[in-house]
């Protein structure tokens, strides 16, 4: 069974954000993509100041089995991209909700983040995924 | 619901992930992929490859009927349980399969071929067959277990049965011994010594128990992949298929040209294109740049032109990306992949990556 953390929202296409302190949002995938893609051994984080739409493809993340894109769940300016998966893309392995962060995003309109899954939600979908 | 080999409840209650490979539900991983990849190289792994067809061939004339049906010659194999690996042909040198036959006696040959290519193989056999009076038995009765890596010959050694396993131990590397219904043959596709054992389906549940107890680290074929990849093996279906010939795809060594006057099937097609020219070749790349290598990725050359990645992985031995890719024949030591509208380097060199644990290459 994969966690889903009860103060993340969430995306079908399984990206998470929070909402931090600061206003920013944060934004990683969740426990059961990292889980579906294995290992992953190559990760490509926005850099700061790219301007991204909510839904746009943003980020890769590669396992040793194939590529994924990264959807942003918001739209906004990316303040930051996560350098340290750059040589250490098994973070997202190994906390897919804390260090394995892919990239923080300033939102143009905060509305976007109320309206993405919560995570009882999202654990709807991941059981409509797999039966 | 794909077709599932003997092992297919076992590897479920394992925990494994299952995916669709050829149509047979096969675990792709119990865990770590990168883990399994590790255990074969520093120690022991065993697949489950029960989904590959063993075809036992018979008769008077086998042996010529192979002559005739195999771009490599079985007249090298003298001794009975040798092994060769060969590709089959089409009349135009696009390769039906590539394969593993063992010479039995002499009247009885026996061929391993690939899960994904089973039925078209059978049949091409099998029309080819009349003329020789052969006998095409596929053996849907027997599982087929891989136990690859520097101590899996060991391991396994102490679960065969006694008789069985003193011959297997003192097998050379490409040759079988077989028991009863059981076959062990010192062969592999990982770049690793071990044993491919043939049993009797309805004992392969208890025989894959009983590895694991000893410690064989139960592998996917996610890791099959990164080890033969490593190893520079070809994978039929990526690497070539019936639209290229051997000369395309790093496979001319297994082409017997002579004697000159056997005439296998491919055989004029293959001297035709030899006459004028191959026009590519098949190529290990090393990614400089970071990234991963995917099959179809377009391969620029410059000054000389384009190709295409046909394999494509993160290799956990050399914790690079590495892969084989299809390009002009004059191409050199450099070239660039085309990765998400970027063109990366990459440097060519001739596979395999990896060999018994350790680069075979420069890097």
């Amino acid at each position: 069974m994969s966690n889903v953390p009860a103060d993340l929202r969430f995306l079908k296409s399984h990206e998470w954000a929070r909402l931090e302190a600061d206003g920013t949002i944060t934004v990683g995938i969740s426990d059961h993509a990292q889980q579906a893609l294995g290992d992953l051994v190559f990760v490509e984080a926005p850099e700061a100041g790219r301007q991204v739409a909510a839904g746009e493809a943003c980020a890769v993340v590669e396992s040793v089995k194939a590529a994924s894109d990264v959807y942003s769940p918001v739209g906004g300016e990316v303040v930051a991209g996560n350098a340290a998966l750059g040589g250490q893309p098994e973070l997202i392995n190994q906390d897919p909700y804390g260090a394995g962060w892919i990239m923080r995003i300033r939102p143009a309109d905060k509305a976007q983040f109320a309206a993405l899954l919560d995570a009882k939600a999202y654990e709807a979908a991941l059981a409509a995924e797999t039966h | 619901m794909g077709l599932r080999t003997p092992l297919f409840d076992v590897h479920v209650a394992a925990g494994a992930r299952i995916v669709d490979f050829g149509g047979w539900d096969m675990p792709v991983n119990y865990g770590s992929q990168i883990e399994e990849h590790h255990a074969v190289r520093r120690d022991s792994g065993m697949f489950d490859v029960s989904h590959m067809c063993v075809v036992d061939l018979r008769g008077a004339r086998v042996r010529d009927y192979l002559r005739r049906l195999l771009a490599n010659d079985v007249a090298k194999l003298t001794q009975p349980g040798k092994a060769l690996y060969s590709c089959m042909l089409r009349e135009h040198g696009g390769v039906i399969d590539d394969l593993i036959v063992y010479y039995m006696d002499d009247q009885w040959y026996r061929m391993v071929v690939n899960a994904g290519t089973r039925d078209k193989d059978l049949a091409w056999l099998r029309e080819h067959a009349g003329g020789y009076e052969v006998s095409v038995e596929p053996r849907f009765d027997l599982a087929m277990v891989a136990v690859q890596g520097p101590n899996a010959r060991q391991k396994a050694a102490g679960l065969l049965e006694p008789g069985l396993a003193a011959r297997a131990l003192e097998l050379g590397n490409f040759f079988g011994t077989a028991a009863d219904q059981w076959f062990v043959a010192r062969t592999g596709y990982t770049g690793e010594d071990g044993w491919e054992i043939m049993l009797p389906a309805d004992a392969v549940a208890q025989f894959w128990g009983r590895l694991r107890d000893a410690g064989v680290t139960q592998c996917g074929l996610g890791a099959r992949d990164t080890l033969r990849l490593e190893a520079g093996m070809n994978l039929y279906g990526s690497d070539m298929d019936e639209t290229v010939s051997p000369l395309e795809s790093g496979l001319g060594w297994t082409i017997a040209w002579d004697p000159q006057d056997r005439d296998f099937i491919g055989r004029a097609a293959l001297a035709s294109q030899k006459a004028s020219g191959v026009a590519r070749k098949l190529v290990g790349l090393v990614l400089v740049d970071r990234g991963v290598l995917r099959s179809h990725q377009k391969v620029v050359v410059p000054a000389v032109g384009e190709g295409e990645v046909t394999s494509g992985t993160f290799s956990p031995t050399l914790e690079r990306s590495i892969g084989l890719a299809r390009v002009p024949s004059q191409t050199a030591d450099r070239c660039e992949i085309e990765i998400r509208g970027r063109l990366l380097h990459a440097a060519v060199v001739r596979p395999p990556f990896v060999r018994q644990g350790k680069a075979a290459i420069a890097l």
